[in-house]
């Protein structure tokens, strides 16, 4: 099997530049790849371009980033729980792409996929039309949009072994596996790190070839967003 | 007049055995907790999972299974969980048979509006315009006047888009009423102890209201 296992986030995410195009797995703040974040704040690398379906809270996340002011445009579905974020989009400092969730998905499985386009009836005759190509199938208009072509893919999975296969945990697979198959250098952290064999094949949700990089990460915060719960009676 | 707990109850009289139905924030949310006894629905949260269980109990919950308000849920005998892609794959090939969200806004041809107020408030769509460029049945579940008392059930929206003449009903604090195919809300029923003459001020669309719409019955 060839050996995709390296050290940490830092070496990991090392070749990542300023300007670079990052996707960010997660959905809130669930499947998050926490320990790439935190290396690249430590890093410094600033004007990254991210794609994510939101952007972190103030302080965890994305968030981290964007108060180092190390990303220059976002790309994503949903920003509705960070203030800094909204202050550095209100200021004109931030670039902001917002896109239909769905739309980020499909963009992201279609680079996975090898597919230059997909069509997508999501925000036709709204302002995310405006400069696309409409077509029209089956008496239905539906937008031409492009996949997404990112230089790193950072996802977080539950299960990976060295030859990078993964598996993912409950809710927090989300965007992940999408993520893990578009990115052009794909990294992967994982709570547990196996060798070959240990997972069933059957189980696997991302196939090795798309993951470059693996490494087994640390000090997973997990942090809740909305903790709801039900009384006991 | 309805409060929040009255909508929902109201909308969740909509709902048919075998339903697949995906909630938004909000008044659709509560809808989970009026679905009448006897009726099996799976309800799908857009960020991967089919089978949305209740919140956890305290100490239960798990940072690894929320739903898409972020919430910390569980999961029921038979749920799956797949990725964003496959979720609004089954969105956009209709195999969830109902939405139901919120708006800011809707016109009397069935547009709706409920992402953004341009300078004002920039969150994002999530997967709002995914969900009404696809779903085969979508019920609004809305306040009928802002908080200064004016109508957002209107002419033309005043608010960016998020679909086109896609909603078909909407349930509000006052009434029940349908989008007609050539445009126009159709009053179905009041709210109890709201007159038709309320409705019809409240409404800024135009409004088809037979003196004598029905009172809603809910409980």
């Amino acid at each position: 099997m060839i050996n995709k296992v390296v050290a940490g986030a830092d070496e990991a995410i090392s070749d990542i530049k300023n300007g670079s195009t990052l996707m960010l797995g997660g959905f809130g703040l669930c499947g998050i790849p926490e320990n790439c974040i935190a290396a690249l704040v430590r890093k410094g690398v600033k004007e990254l371009t991210c794609i994510s379906n939101n952007a972190g809270v103030d302080d965890f996340g994305i968030g981290l980033m964007l108060q180092q002011h190390q990303v220059k445009k976002m790309i994503s579905s949903y920003v509705g729980e960070n203030a800094e974020f909204e202050r550095q989009l209100l200021s004109g400092e931030l670039e902001v792409e917002l896109i239909p969730q769905g739309t980020l998905a499909t963009r992201c499985m279609a680079a996975g996929y090898g597919m230059p386009a997909i069509f997508t009836p999501a925000g036709v005759g709204t302002e995310v039309a405006e400069g696309k190509e409409t077509r029209n199938f089956n008496g239905k208009d539906y937008l031409m949009e492009y996949a997404f072509d990112a230089d790193f893919a950072l996802v977080k999975a539950w299960k990976g072994d060295t030859a990078g296969n993964l598996i993912f945990r409950s809710t927090s697979r989300n965007f992940n596996p999408v993520m893990a198959m578009a990115g052009k250098i794909t990294i992967a952290e994982v709570e547990e790190l196996v060798e070959p064999g240990v997972l069933d094949p059957d189980h696997i949700h991302t196939p090795g070839v798309y993951v470059h990089r693996i490494f087994q990460g640390a000090n997973y915060e997990k942090r809740i967003e909305q903790r709801t719960v039900r009384p006991r009676n | 007049m309805l409060d929040k707990n009255g909508i929902a109850k109201r909308i969740a009289k909509e709902i048919k055995d075998g339903y697949y139905v995906n909630l938004g924030i909000g008044i659709p949310t509560l809808v989970a907790n009026f679905i009448p006894e006897g009726i099996n629905v799976v309800l799908q949260s857009e960020n991967g999972l089919l089978g949305m269980g209740p919140f956890p109990f305290e100490g239960e919950e798990d940072a690894d299974l929320i739903n898409a308000g972020k919430q910390t849920i569980t999961t029921l005998p038979g749920s799956s969980i797949f990725d964003s892609a496959m979720s609004f794959g089954m969105i956009r090939s209709q195999k969830i048979d109902l939405t139901i969200l919120g708006a800011m806004e809707v016109s009397e041809n069935g547009d709706i509006a409920n992402w953004k107020i341009p300078g004002k408030m920039v969150k994002g769509m999530g997967g709002a315009m995914d969900l009404v460029a696809s779903a085969k049945n979508i019920i609004v579940a809305m306040q009928h006047v802002n908080k200064a008392g004016e109508s957002k059930l209107l002419p033309k929206c005043s608010l960016p888009l998020t679909g086109v003449s896609c909603i078909r009903k909407v349930v509000t604090e006052l009434a029940v009423l349908d989008i007609l195919p050539e445009g126009g809300f159709k009053l179905v029923e009041r709210a109890p102890g709201v007159s038709v003459d309320y409705i019809r001020q409240a409404t800024a669309g135009k409004l088809f209201a037979d003196d004598n719409a029905p009172e809603m019955i809910i409980d």
